[in-house]
This record gives C-alpha cells, structure tokens and sequence, in this order.
C-alpha cells in the first residue's frame, strides 16, 4: 500500500457532445496487482480503458504514470510509457503465426532483412515466462489456433514490449470453462511477474478468482475501488447495478445526481457504451 | 527452441485432426517446435502440389516428345513467358494485400507505346523518317524505357490512390484504369503499332543471349528473386501479408495501410512498365491488341501458385510456379500435336479446383478450432 501505483488516473472527466461519460473517475492500478474494472453496460468501462491507451483524449483530470503526471495523446503515447491494451476482438492476423503477429508493425530487422531467429526466441522466451504451454510451435498459423490459445498470443504479444500496464478487455467473454481458467491462470501470471493487470469483465466468478483490488463503475463515476478480498460477491453486484452497497459506494445524493444527471442521456451513454464496446 | 528431428519440419496436413487441445496439456515450453517460416508457409499453401503438377507436366510431355526438353524449346518458353512473370510478381503482391488489378495488361501496352514514342521522339532521324529510331543508341533506349516504367508507375500509383484513399473496390478502381489505359494507349497512336525502336535494344535485350539465356529471362527472373526476397524477408512484405489478414490489425500495431498499398499497387504498376518495354524489345513494336487477358493469366497464375483471393497468403515462387503450368501445357500441347486450345479448358479446370480446395481447408480451418 506504500507504493506509489504505476498508474493512476486523478479526476477523470470525459464527454461526448453533451453526454458525460466519466465524471471526476478515481483509478489505481499497482504493479504486481490484478485490478478488475467492473460496470454495468454504458458504466464506462471502455471509455476510461481507451482514455488510458490515448484512444480518446481526457477532458480534464490527472494521468499519472510510476507517480509523474504524464500527457497522452495517442496509443503510440501510451505504448511508449508500457501501457498495452488487449481488445475483446483481439485483431490478430490469421493467416501470420504467432511470431509474426507478436512482432507486427514492430519487426525485428537486421539490414533490411528480418531477423526471425531472434524474434523465434523472444517470441518463444515471452511464452516461456508466461508458462504458456499449450502452443506446440511458435511458427503455427494463428488460423489453427482456438479461442484461448489466441488470447494468450495476444496477451504475450501485449507483455513482449516490457510493458508496465497490461489492460485486457473481457478476455474470456467468448471462451469456454477449460479455456477460461488457463487465461485466468495467464492473467495471474503476468501479475505475478510484476506487471499491473486491469481487467474489465461481467463474470463476477472470474473477477473473484484473479482480482486483487475491484473498481467499479456506476453511470460514469467511480463507485469504489476496494481490496477484494473486503467485499462480498454480493457487495460488488450492488455496487454495479446501485452505485452503492452498505457504506460503500456513492453517497446516496451521488447517486440520486449521478441518475438524474445522467437519467435523461440514458439511453444515449448505453449505446455509447456500447458502440465502444464494438469498436 | 529444440528441432525435433523429422517429425518438427512435417506440420499437420490441411483438414487433420487439430493438434493437441490445450486442456490436454501440449508439450513443455522448451519442446515448442520451431519450422523454419518458409517450410511452414509451403505446406500451406498449394505451391508445393502446383510444383508437382509442373514436374509431372514437364515429364510427361518429355516422355511423349524428347525434343520438349530441349534447350530452344524452353529458351522460346522461357522468353515467351518473361513479361507476364513480372505481371504476375506485380500480381502476387496485390492479391496478398487482399486487392486485385486488372488493369495490368492495359497498363504494359500503355508503357510500351510511351516507351517507344519516347524512343522514336529522342532518337528519330529527320532524314529517313521511316526509319524512326532504329539507328540511335543506348541513351535512347534507356530514357525511352525509363519513361515506359513511370508511365506504369503512375497508373499503379492512381489505382492504389483509388483503393486506398477514395475507397473504391480494387475490381472497379482497376477495371476503370483499364479502360483509361487503354484509351489513351489509343489516343497516342491512334490505333496502329509503333515501330521502328532502336535495334540495339531489340538485339540485345529482344532475342539477345547470356551463356544460351535470353537477356529478358535474365532480367524477370532477377526482379522476380528481388520482389521474392522483399515479400518474404522483409518488413514491407510482412506487412503486405498482415494487410491482407487483417487490415484492422495492421492499422491498430501503427502500421500506415493506405501508404502501404499505395505503395503495392504501385509496384504492380511499375513491373507492368517493365514487362511493357520486354515486350517492346522482344517483337520490336508495340502490341496494342494483344495482352487483353494478361490481366487474367496473372490472376491464374497467382491462385493456381496458393495466394488466397481473401488476401493474407500466396508466395513469389508459387505464382511464378502457376505460371509455368499453363505455359507448359501449351508448348507441350503443340509438341506432342494436340490443338493447343486445350490449354485454356485444362488450365481453367485446374484453377477452379485449385480454389475449391482453398475453400475446403478454410472450411476445415474454422470448423476444427
């Protein structure tokens, strides 16, 4: 808890036109941590997310990076900081292997030519460090891998950069049960080498299983960034769905501001969400 | 990263049972198999079965008619058959990109037509007009087949701007400069072949030998190995393949997708401008009729070589390979005395085929994830 949080967000404020979708949002994120980021649809999971990657530019509020306020205006930004950020449609090449997707538009080259074998074995000694033992070659075409075996190319693609922050966007919202446990196993993983993992997702068992502190989201404030291991299952779903459980949470006149404020764009900040979650 | 004998380098047969599960543990990390990329790429892609299907051809029609295999018969081949390499090389890079140009045949007439005005205009002599430029030397040649090659350059460059920045699909954009090609290769010379190029060019590079090879394979099959080499070993043909895949993926790593195809398209372009000034040089004039389905040779050669019309697959070699089949049939056809059209019905046939079995391992592909 002494730590200074490798990344932290101070009084985030995001509008699209006259809709506000973050209002003064509080997020930390510690290395060595996984922090779930949970919200219902339109909460504003995914804005915040890309306000992180320098998709969309902050209104106001602080972004501050290992303690020093940093400006990020694009995902090179961010990149350049240690911040990566895996989507929900992953974006992988399927007719490339895994190499060559992990090193897409990052390509290792000696003169003008590749060098694959030095790519082959960072590529190979990310996967090792990861415990990553379900790929049988590194020079298999992504097309012939599952759902699960795409996520972990992609995460590893996300931690080859020494990256610092790894965002991963419901990363087992299309797997099934085995496949889900081994990327909730890669996830604890990459926390446990030091990295700091925000993981946004809707399953309450995942977040449980993996998360070390748990921030909601309600109507685009934060509600509470807790430890997970002082809520209850219960705690969190109240918080998702009311903004506030017990002493936790929004005060009840936040709450009341936060639904009226946001009661007429309702509908509006829902699909807002949305489409961003389509992006 | 252990080689793990001779079982490493085969990789699954397209439609096999997938390789293990992950819940069923795999293998430990140090036992991850590593295939050199290109073995890996070529037994996934029909290149290796087209090759085969080449040797065969090559075979059968030594063993029916000895003279086939004989050093004027595969010269004549060769040198037929080096202009649409490069078209088809041109061809290779534009269908990874998942694009298409079928403008290439217009654009290698239009080149070779500016190409020989150029020549006639630079090198004419006032006093025998008729004679045109047959006379005058290299620096003509050359600055004639300079101008030959940006001519293709830029109608490259338009259906890459036309694809890339305006959003037109490749099939229109490409379709629409072939007929402006066309037009103004008509317009130029007012329909009739321009004659009279230097004969420096045409005796050297037109019918010109190195050590009983033409100048002109000489020089497809030198730009051919350079374009191959590119597609393979470099970032630029890495990020063709990534274009072709996924070009969301490619744009969202910071790769610059429009520039990049720009870029594709105009190299097509340009090697259509190289195959135009061959062309000019191996019948000493311009064949404005002639190349109309060159555009759909190189399509055929590219699809019967592995390339996916999808994008994201397809290799130098196999097209250049593709190439080769159709071209064999044909000599081979009129060696052993069987009307050469049959050429066209076998090698339609096969390209069919050649498809239906892409479609059937990109069945298999997502069916067994």
């Amino acid at each position: 808890m002494t730590a200074t949080p490798i990344l932290e967000m101070r009084g985030i404020d995001k509008s699209f036109g006259p809709v506000q979708v973050l209002r003064q949002v509080d997020f930390t994120a510690n290395a060595g941590e996984v922090t779930a980021l949970v919200g219902d649809n339109g909460a504003g999971k995914s804005t915040l997310v890309k306000c992180v990657g320098g998709i969309y530019p902050i209104d106001s509020g602080d972004y501050l990076f290992d303690g020093k306020p940093v400006t990020v205006h694009s995902p090179r930004d961010a990149s350049s900081l240690g911040v990566e950020i895996v989507y929900q449609d992953l974006a992988l090449c399927e007719n490339l292997d895994i190499v060559q997707n992990m090193f897409l538009g990052r390509e290792r080259t000696r003169g003008i030519v590749l060098d694959e074998p030095t790519m082959e074995k960072m590529a190979s000694e990310t996967l090792d460090r990861l415990s990553v033992r379900t790929v049988k070659s590194i020079r298999q075409l992504v097309a012939s891998l599952s759902g699960g075996q795409r996520q972990t190319v992609a995460i590893a693609k996300a931690v080859l950069w020494n990256s610092k922050v790894v965002i991963l966007d419901e990363p087992t919202a299309a797997l099934g049960v085995a496949q889900t446990a081994q990327v909730l196993e890669l996830v604890r993983q990459l926390a446990d080498n030091g990295l700091a993992v925000v993981l946004i997702s809707h399953n309450m068992n995942d977040v449980f299983a993996v998360a070390d502190q748990i921030a909601c989201l309600y109507l685009g404030r934060m509600a509470a960034q807790v430890k997970a291991t002082d809520v209850t299952y219960s705690q969190v779903v109240e918080l998702i769905t009311a903004g506030r459980s017990g002493d936790l949470g929004l005060q009840a006149a936040a709450v009341a501001a936060a639904g009226n404020g946001n009661g007429s764009h309702d509908a509006g900040v829902t699909d807002l969400g949305d489409m961003n979650g389509a992006q | 990263m252990t080689e793990t004998g001779t079982e490493a380098a085969t990789p699954p047969p397209a439609g096999a049972p997938q390789p293990s599960r992950p819940d069923t543990g795999g293998e430990p990390g140090r036992g991850r198999r590593v295939l050199p990329p290109a073995v890996a790429r070529l037994a996934y892609t029909n290149t290796f079965w087209i090759f085969l299907v080449l040797v065969a051809l090559v075979v059968f029609f030594g063993a029916m008619q000895p003279n086939f295999i004989s050093a004027v018969s595969l010269r004549s081949l060769a040198a037929d058959t080096a202009p649409l390499l490069l078209i088809a090389v041109g061809m290779t890079y534009v269908i990874i990109s998942a694009g298409i140009d079928l403008s290439v045949g217009s654009v290698l007439i239009f080149s070779g037509v500016i190409a020989a005005k150029t020549m006639l205009w630079l090198g004419g002599d006032g006093a025998h007009p008729d004679a045109g430029a047959t006379s005058a030397g290299w620096t003509v040649t050359l600055a004639g087949c300079l101008a030959g090659m940006l001519g293709g350059l830029a109608w490259g460059l338009l259906n890459g701007f036309m694809v890339a920045r305006m959003k037109i699909p490749a099939l229109i954009a490409t379709l629409g400069t072939l007929g402006m090609a066309l037009g103004a290769t008509y317009l130029i010379t007012g329909g009739t072949d321009v004659r009279g190029i230097p004969l420096n060019f045409a005796r050297t590079v037109g019918f010109g030998l190195v050590a009983g090879v033409p100048w002109l394979v000489i020089i497809a099959v030198l730009v051919t190995v350079l374009l191959g080499v590119v597609l393979a070993a470099t970032r630029f043909g890495s990020h063709t393949y990534a274009i072709g895949s996924n070009a969301e993926a490619a744009r969202r790593v910071g790769i610059r997708v429009d520039r990049h195809l720009i870029k594709v398209y105009g190299i097509s372009g340009l090697l259509a401008g190289i195959a135009g000034c061959l062309s000019l040089a191996h019948f000493t004039t311009t064949t404005i009729s002639g190349h109309t389905a060159d555009n759909l040779s190189a399509i055929a050669a590219v699809v019967l070589g592995g390339a996916s019309l999808f994008g994201g697959s397809g290799t130098v070699t196999g097209s250049a390979v593709g190439l080769l089949v159709p071209a064999v049939l044909q000599s081979g056809f009129v060696t052993i005395q069987v009307n050469p059209y049959w050429q066209y019905l076998a090698v339609g046939a096969v390209l069919v085929l050649a498809v239906y079995v892409d479609q059937l391992r990109r069945k298999a592909r997502s069916a067994g994830r």
